[in-house]
């Protein structure tokens, strides 16, 4: 049974990381589905977000691959349940004088924003997990979408555990 | 698969701490001089400990070679193909249990380093490659010799380093040589801008290695150790199964002793052969594809194979689905990639492979006290396969010479003293089989890549390491013809090797398949050196600059050998003109089953057992 599994990444802050670990997916037939890279609050160190579609015993495979690239410093799989995980989620959505009103509806029900209007579309920025953002998605289609963006999925552990305190000293 | 626990250390030791110490190098010793990145590069091989270099100048890399040619601590060898000089750093680091180093410039002549780096790490060979690249601006312009070698490495390389600041160089040296020599060993490329190198910079050494996401484990799990004790107590039919880890890690003596007191037998496979002597009574030989039919129906039935070093390649289990069904498996590597990669481990144990047998003794010793399973029976049913199937080989009936009957000789005549290397193809099977191994790091081929053309430049590595040893090449007709040219690098640089070609005319590995599964039809496979002999390897030879020889009878055999082996002023070259129908046997056919090993064509030993 394939299933999602959320890794993340502390890797070494240097040129040509990221590189590395997208080829080394590719050369060992393991497909990412979302990946997203940023700084941490540590310069030298960035953190990775995968998420990849393996069974149990590849995903073994795949993350003591990853641990044997010299700049990747610590692995840790995110559970949904101890996680927090987000997406992020700009749309253009064709909207107006007539509908613009039912378009503001549906955005507060899913708690975004408008970032930008103009008299035939808003653009509206949404975080969530990738469900919510799909529920919305589905409710500004009949309205016309005429343009998104959507971000990899960045996630942290719940409570007061830090993985990046235990690997960077 | 091993460390360098004890190995000679040519860097600051970092990380040698078990169970993922972080580095901590000591503190620079000399105070800083001012240098340019070029004379920095020279002086941090120096202090990393290598003595040779085998490399070509071009364009990018011409300022490194400029302070080369002041140092009295690094010899530079002048090779011909920048492969060459990669198979030649390979050979070198397998005969010695150093570093190998070879060096080119940008673009072709880094992308020359391409196939011996991925035979390195294929093999787990300790290698540095030095390239020259083009200037820091001209980076991504496609400038004249411009090639992204860091880019085109990464898959066939333990790691590679763009060096962009001058004031980097000592520490990317250190720990090119670190990372290439701990571990699982492998190769390491250090690309360097042809600005950084002409740049001045400051020289101090040791340079502080900082490498937070490297961390070896060299010390093995006790309670894992113990479970593979137990394991190994109640096992009836317990095999060894050794690696080119055993012998990375320097752990022939501990296997030894693990083997005379648990009196279990031993296989070693083709990156192991003489981690383990040939002559002893527990040596059942290679396994796999190629392997004796003693090694291969021992793994076959075994109900525990104890993996060491070793990582479960196609070539040693045939089918995966029906290798070694009844046993479980202890697996023991420095790589935790290799554990449970192509085969589950019962019992991981992730360590250096002398640290492990090491522990193990011990374990085992404990375990044995309380109880024993009784593995008399076994040994009976192994010594009945040892001697009905032993390895052999039938006497050409057209009068033409036996390959296998030249191999065997050179092996009887030179020795277990000497070093063989080998091209890839029938006659490396033939040399793996029909030459007696009785030391470690003596039998040195290209196992996992199958590079052909490896054998004359990785004994010209080994010779110029190990140069009071006798080095025999014994090479195809084939891959004789990929890197004949460094003959005239050992010529020149006088390193007398010895070159057996065992020459049957063809591309004979290819067209033993085209007459077992392509129904005899040779596509492409005649060299034309038999019908038309060209090239004439005697005459090649001598316009190279060796000693050419020939051997057409089988009466001739041991009167050449030795004239080869009294000539030690310049290299040697035999072309042995051998027939082209021998095969290689036994035979695991690709794609079947180790139970349909056949110990020549149509016997199936353990098929007609079951029957």
């Amino acid at each position: 049974m394939m299933s999602r599994h959320t890794l993340s990444v502390l890797v070494e802050n240097k040129p040509g990381v990221l590189a590395r670990v997208a080829g080394l997916f590719s050369r060992r037939g393991f497909n990412i589905e979302s990946l997203a890279v940023g700084p941490t609050e540590h310069v030298e160190v960035s953190r990775m977000t995968i998420v990849v579609s393996v069974d149990e015993l590849p995903l073994e495979q795949v993350t003591k691959q990853l641990n044997k690239l010299v700049n990747v410093i610590k692995i840790v799989e995110l559970d949904p349940p101890t996680a927090v995980q987000r997406e992020l989620l700009l749309v253009k959505v064709r909207a107006d004088a007539t509908v613009r009103s039912q378009v503001l509806e549906t955005v507060q029900l899913f708690r975004a924003k408008v970032v930008d209007v103009s008299p035939e579309a808003l653009t509206v920025e949404a975080t969530g997990t990738a469900d919510k953002l799909n529920a919305l998605l589905r409710m500004l289609e009949p309205y016309g979408i005429r343009e998104m963006v959507q971000s990899g999925m960045v996630a942290i552990g719940r409570g007061a555990r830090s993985i990046t305190a235990a690997a960077v000293r | 698969m091993t460390s360098a626990t004890s190995r000679p250390a040519a860097v600051p030791k970092a990380p040698q701490n078990p169970q993922g110490a972080r580095p901590r190098p000591a503190p620079p010793t000399g105070a800083p001089i001012r240098v340019t990145g070029a004379q920095s590069f020279v002086r941090s091989l120096e202090a990393a400990g290598c003595e040779v270099v085998f490399g070509i100048p071009g364009g990018a890399i011409l300022p490194a070679y400029d302070p080369l040619l002041d140092s009295t601590k690094v010899r530079h060898i002048l090779v011909r193909h920048e492969q060459g000089a990669g198979h030649a750093a390979t050979g070198y680091a397998q005969a010695t249990g150093k570093v190998g180093v070879c060096m080119a410039t940008s673009g072709p002549g880094a992308t020359n380093l391409v196939t011996p780096l991925a035979d390195a790490y294929m093999d787990s060979v300790p290698v540095v490659a030095i390239t020259g690249q083009v200037a820091r601006s001209a980076i991504g312009t496609d400038a004249f010799q411009e090639a992204d070698i860091c880019g085109i490495t990464m898959p066939v390389t333990k790691h590679n380093i763009l060096v962009t600041e001058p004031a980097d160089i000592p520490r990317a040296i250190a720990e090119a040589f670190h990372i290439a020599s701990t571990g699982r060993p492998g190769p390491v490329l250090v690309d360097l801008p042809k600005d950084v190198l002409q740049a001045s910079t400051s020289f101090s050494w040791p340079p502080e290695m900082k490498l937070p996401g490297y961390r070896p484990t060299v010390r093995p799990h006790g309670k894992q150790v113990r479970e593979a004790a137990k394991l190994i107590a109640a096992a009836q039919r317990p095999v060894l199964y050794v690696g080119g880890g055993v012998l990375k890690a320097h752990a022939s003596a501990e296997l030894r002793e693990l083997a005379e007191f648990t009196g279990i037998p031993v296989v070693t496979t083709l990156m192991a052969r003489g981690a383990f002597p040939d002559s002893h009574e527990l040596h059942l030989g290679m396994p796999g594809m190629h392997g004796t039919v003693a090694a291969v129906a021992a793994m076959q039935r075994s109900d525990l194979l104890i993996t060491l070093g070793a990582r479960f390649d196609d070539r040693v289990t045939g089918q995966l689905d029906s290798f070694a069904p009844e046993a479980k498996i202890v697996h023991a590597d420095i790589d935790p990639a290799e554990i449970s990669k192509n085969r589950r481990a019962d019992v991981p144990i992730v360590g250096d492979c002398k640290e492990v047998i090491g522990e193990l003794i011990e374990a085992v010793r404990a375990e044995f006290e309380v109880e024993r399973a009784d593995i008399a029976p076994w040994w009976k049913q192994l010594s009945s396969w040892r001697d009905t199937f032993p390895l052999g080989y039938e006497e050409p009936t057209d009068g033409t010479l036996a390959p296998q009957y030249v191999i065997e000789r050179i092996g009887a005549l030179a020795g277990p003293d000497a070093i063989y290397t080998a091209g890839v193809g029938q006659h490396q099977m033939w040399a793996a089989q029909f030459i007696r191994y009785e030391k470690p790091r003596t039998w040195l081929n290209s196992g996992g890549l199958g590079t052909m053309g490896y054998a004359v430049p990785a004994a010209m590595g080994a010779k110029q390491g190990m140069p009071d040893t006798q080095v025999w090449a014994i090479d195809g007709d084939g891959c004789f013809q990929m890197t004949n040219q460094e003959l005239a690098t050992c010529a020149i640089e006088n390193i007398p090797i010895k070159v057996a070609v065992i020459n049957n005319g063809n591309l004979g590995m290819v067209r033993q398949w085209q007459t077992l599964f392509y129904d005899k039809r040779y596509s492409n496979t005649d060299l034309g050196t038999h019908k038309h002999r060209i090239p004439d390897f005697k005459l090649l030879a001598e316009a190279l600059g060796c000693v050419g020889l020939r051997c057409e009878s089988k009466d001739d055999v041991d009167a050449v050998i030795k004239q080869a082996m009294e000539i030690n002023d310049r290299p040697v070259v035999i072309d042995f003109v051998v027939g082209k129908d021998a095969q290689v046997w036994p035979m695991v056919a690709a794609g079947t089953g180790n139970d349909h090993i056949m110990a020549a064509r149509g016997i199936r030993p353990l098929f007609e057992e079951d029957e």
